[in-house]
């Protein structure tokens, strides 16, 4: 009668035990541990890295529970949070800057359900606390800067090609060049079209009888500008995260001009808002020493061609417009000390160009002072006004002198981060303490436990042993979600939570669908295995379509959901998706092997089947 | 135990006008509300920044808002409890040209100056061009969701169950809002989520009653067709009120240990739920009566008499 093929069975045994295996790195609890990981392509981590990090502990006793490594890193556990802080620091000294030493939680699940790629479930910032910030890269200033560069090179290619011109200049996007004569211009539109062939040039005639020249980004060039702007912020903006130590970071591209970072566990959240926020960009200019000048200019005249700006101390300084380099051009930085004098001192490393330019500059301007100017959202700042002493070839240059530890730490960082191709401004920022976090997750899982309870108990109540199967559906259900959740390592998110409570009350509703109906056939006199043959049966068609109408709404909500909505909308669909296989398959699985067995079935559990009377008689009682 | 014992069908679409009267009241009063006082956007369609402050003992308001009101951060700015009594949201409105990482840094500096137990729990800030984005795609959700549940029940079962089926739950959708008009609770996005998860679990309701009539359809070859409804409605009302009633077991118990962020969200749902019953029963079903359901409309003639759908003329 309703007795379930072997095939069927198998498939829920394996559906079980996977199941259980997936579910069950959850279970363990997280210990600390430190992370280490390389900060810069060229520092492989090996066996021969994990050995010093070994012997390093070692030396200095901690203690630690074991350490792996994978291709993320090296992971080394401790047995409380303070070992783990005092870890943290020893092996940031010894191994130095080339590597990122970060504080991280594991699971401590055996390392063999690690290996079949049992994880626990990836919680989201709002469970385990940190960061989330979504910049918007300005795209406008990205083509200004690239134009900018243009008028520049179009500047020197005419010189070079002896071309005479009258003017250059820049008009919004388009460079324009003027000429006298039309020889020259189609001179000039000549080598431009050879030297750069992502201009678009044309020639336009002014109402004044001045001939022009207007060259233009070509839509494909914009769009790769655009696309790289993005691309090196991101990079600059993993660089700066580093730096901050974060055992999994997220720094992604979302849309066509926006990255999403997200720092999970990052405790001091201020210091990466300030770290990260500082969009900034950097320029080298000198310093405009004329006597009189600066005192002129603080007095409310400022030099022609010169700029009045302030330091970090608020002291004056008179800058010349003229820019001598720009960030792009250093390639690294490092905080150190004079060799000589043994005071703090930042070391700059430039690349070809930037070399080239600075032994001239510098040769030309010895004893002089240039500044190193911090451009932040159109404010620019001194962070630091040098002396030159001497002609600096090679491109390796040293800047000392009136600077704590910290501060040239600072600078070296702001300098290494570079100048981002763009500036960016955080336009979303949802920032999750640590504690908050655990106090979400007992939330949640309260909500979750407290609720199916006594939906349990109202069940089994109501539907007795089909009650109890339903139950037992129930909870098949709920840990086939959670360790589909833990497989595909979704974001778990505190409403995701709440999907996993919402969508256990809407999964027993397949199940009541059921019972209803087999105590509707049971009212009608079919026998007891002809009441859960059609019971099932009937109840299918309206499960399936019910289902699919919350799934429609379950997919929009993801498509369109962003962070802890999207959570939401995972969780939902994926558990309407595990809640018709346990509901249906599952607990008529059950069924049968409770009744498929016996032959002679006088009644089912199912708890009171109400007759009426008679269909004429007696009134609707409630 | 068996809660519903009822042995003739009820005869709800004998009242169908009462019902879709009291639907159209209520429908009504909720769009005035909408109109009249809107919607109390939070934070993440209006933009602003959010934070949470704890104080690890009880909150001393006018110490809050004097710093506040130092910073000079605009008349806009609010401290109230949240949850606990040791606990402050801080909201503040949009500043042109003032980062957010800057705005909540000077807020927690005034704070922690003022009381040095003040920790930081929470920031959220909302860019405007993020705020309204983030509307936009919940009405475009809210559209999609809708077509997409008007197209599948138009081809599971026929358009008169797919208009009604809509119709009655976005009414429902209309009257969750109405409530958050009128209360000025806050609007969020989980609070979007789930008036949309209640879109779609209400249309489930809707399926289940369809599903029921169709049978009904097959089944009573000589009853009326409000006879039909009826008969659907009431076997299936059991089953109604026992899922509805286990779902809403289990946002309650959101409500109750969920905490404070999803106050609002499992509010929404539990309104959700409760009108969901009612719409799907009795405003879904007489609208299917009021638009002319059939049998022939529903019942698949046979296979050489044409496709379903195609009406059998006399």
């Amino acid at each position: 009668m309703n007795r379930y093929p072997l095939w069927k069975y198998i498939v829920i045994a394996v559906a079980l035990v996977t199941g259980m295996l997936y579910t069950l790195p959850n279970f363990f609890p997280e210990v600390p541990a430190v992370q280490v990981s390389s900060s810069k392509s060229a520092v492989k981590i090996d066996n021969a890295l994990l050995g010093t990090i070994e012997d390093t502990l070692k030396a200095d006793k901690i203690p630690y529970r074991g350490t792996e490594l994978d291709p993320i890193g090296i992971k080394v556990r401790f047995n409380d949070f303070d070992t783990q802080l005092r870890a943290k620091d020893l092996l940031q000294k010894k191994l130095g800057d080339n590597y990122i030493v970060a504080l991280n939680l594991l699971s401590s699940s055996p390392h063999w359900l690690a290996s079949i790629g049992a994880l626990p479930m990836y919680l989201g910032l709002d469970l385990r606390g940190g960061v989330h910030f979504l910049l918007q890269v300005d795209m406008k200033a990205a083509l200004d800067k690239a134009a900018d560069r243009y008028t520049t090179d179009i500047r020197s290619l005419m010189r070079e090609n002896k071309v005479l011109y009258s003017g250059v200049g820049r008009e919004g996007t388009n460079i324009v060049l003027r000429f006298k004569d039309d020889t020259e211009r189609n001179k000039a539109r000549f080598e431009i079209e050879k030297a750069f062939p992502d201009l678009q040039v044309r020639p336009q005639d002014a109402a004044g009888g001045d001939l022009r020249l207007v060259a233009g980004l070509s839509p494909q060039a914009q769009t790769r500008i655009q696309e790289g702007a993005v691309q090196q912020n991101i990079t600059i903006l993993r660089n700066r995260v580093n730096e901050l130590g974060v055992a999994e970071p997220i720094i992604q591209q979302a849309g066509t001009d926006r990255v999403v970072v997200q720092l999970p566990g990052v405790q001091d959240t201020a210091r990466a808002k300030d770290i990260l926020g500082r969009t900034a960009t950097l320029e080298i200019r000198m310093v405009n020493d004329d006597p009189g000048a600066l005192e002129a200019a603080v007095g409310g005249s400022v030099a022609f061609g010169s700029d009045l700006l302030y330091d970090r101390n608020g002291q004056p300084v008179l800058v010349r417009k003229q820019v001598v380099l720009t960030g792009d051009r250093i390639s690294d930085a490092q905080s150190g000390f004079d060799q000589r004098t043994g005071e703090p001192a930042v070391h700059v490393d430039l690349d070809g160009t930037g070399a080239r330019i600075f032994k001239e500059v510098t040769r030309d301007n010895v004893g002089k002072r240039m500044a190193i100017l911090l451009i932040e959202k159109g404010k620019s700042e001194v962070i630091t006004a040098p002396v030159i002493r001497e002609e600096i070839g090679g491109g390796r240059v040293q800047i000392s002198g009136r600077m704590s530890s910290r501060e040239a730490n600072d600078i070296a960082l702001l300098m290494r981060a570079g100048a981002l191709a763009a500036p960016m401004e955080i336009i979303e920022e949802r920032t999750v303490g640590p504690s908050l976090g655990k106090e979400n997750i007992a939330k949640g899982f309260d909500s979750v436990k407290y609720g199916f309870v006594v939906l349990a108990l109202f069940i089994c109540a109501y539907y007795m042993l089909m009650g109890v199967i339903s139950t037992v559906a129930l909870l098949v259900n709920l840990m086939l979600l959670v360790a589909i959740l833990s497989m595909l390592q979704a974001t778990l998110t505190l409403p995701g939570m709440a999907a996993i409570a919402l969508t256990l009350g809407m999964a027993i509703d397949a199940n009541v669908l059921i019972n209803e109906r087999i105590r509707e056939e049971l009212r009608w006199g079919s026998t007891p295995h002809a009441a859960i043959q059609a019971g099932y049966e009937r109840a299918w068609g309206t499960i399936l379509d019910s289902n699919v109408t919350t799934m429609i709404a379950g997919i929009a909500l993801f498509a369109f959901g962003t962070g802890p909505v999207k959570g939401f909308a995972v969780v939902h669909v994926l558990g309407i998706l595990t809640s018709m296989f346990s509901a249906v398959f599952v607990s008529r699985g059950i069924v049968a092997l409770i009744y498929g067995g016996r032959r002679k079935l006088d009644r089912i559990s199912i708890g009171q089947v109400w007759r009426p009377a008679s269909t004429t008689t007696a009134p609707a009682k409630s | 135990m068996e809660f519903f014992r009822i042995s003739r069908d009820i005869p709800f679409m004998r009242h169908a006008l009462v019902f879709n009267v009291i639907s159209l009241l209520t429908f009504v009063a909720a769009v005035v509300f909408l109109a009249v006082r809107g919607l109390n956007l939070g934070v993440d369609f209006r933009g602003g920044t959010v934070i949470e402050v704890n104080y690890g003992h009880s909150v001393d308001f006018g110490k809050v808002r004097q710093a506040l009101d130092k910073l000079g951060l605009g008349t806009e700015a609010s401290a109230q409890s949240f949850g606990a009594s040791d606990t402050a949201l801080i909201r503040l409105p949009l500043q042109q040209g003032v980062s957010s990482a800057q705005i909540s840094d000077r807020v927690m500096t005034a704070l922690k100056a003022d009381d040095p137990s003040a920790t930081q729990r929470r920031v959220e800030f909302v860019g405007p061009q993020v705020g309204k984005e983030l509307y936009q795609n919940g009405a475009l959700a809210l559209l999609l969701v809708s077509i997409g549940i008007v197209f599948y029940l138009a081809l599971r079962f026929e358009w008169r169950f797919a208009v009604a089926a809509i119709v009655a739950n976005l009414h429902d959708v209309v009257i969750i809002l109405g409530f958050f008009a009128l209360f000025q609770w806050e609007f969020s996005l989980p609070v979007l989520a789930a008036v949309l998860a209640v879109l779609g679990y209400s249309v489930n309701e809707s399926v289940v009653i369809a599903d029921r009539i169709r049978e009904n359809f097959r089944k009573m070859r000589k009853a009326s067709v409000t006879h039909v409804i009826d008969s659907a409605i009431t076997s299936t009302l059991s089953r109604t009120v026992i899922t509805h009633g286990c779902t809403l077991l289990m946002v309650l118990s959101i409500f109750f240990f969920g905490g404070e962020s999803l106050h609002y969200f499992s509010l929404a749902l539990a309104i959700g739920i409760c009108f969901g019953i009612y719409s799907s029963a009795l405003v879904m079903a007489s609208l299917v009566m009021w638009l002319g359901v059939s049998r022939e409309d529903l019942v698949k003639p046979d296979r050489n008499r044409g496709m379903a759908g195609d009406k059998i003329l006399p």
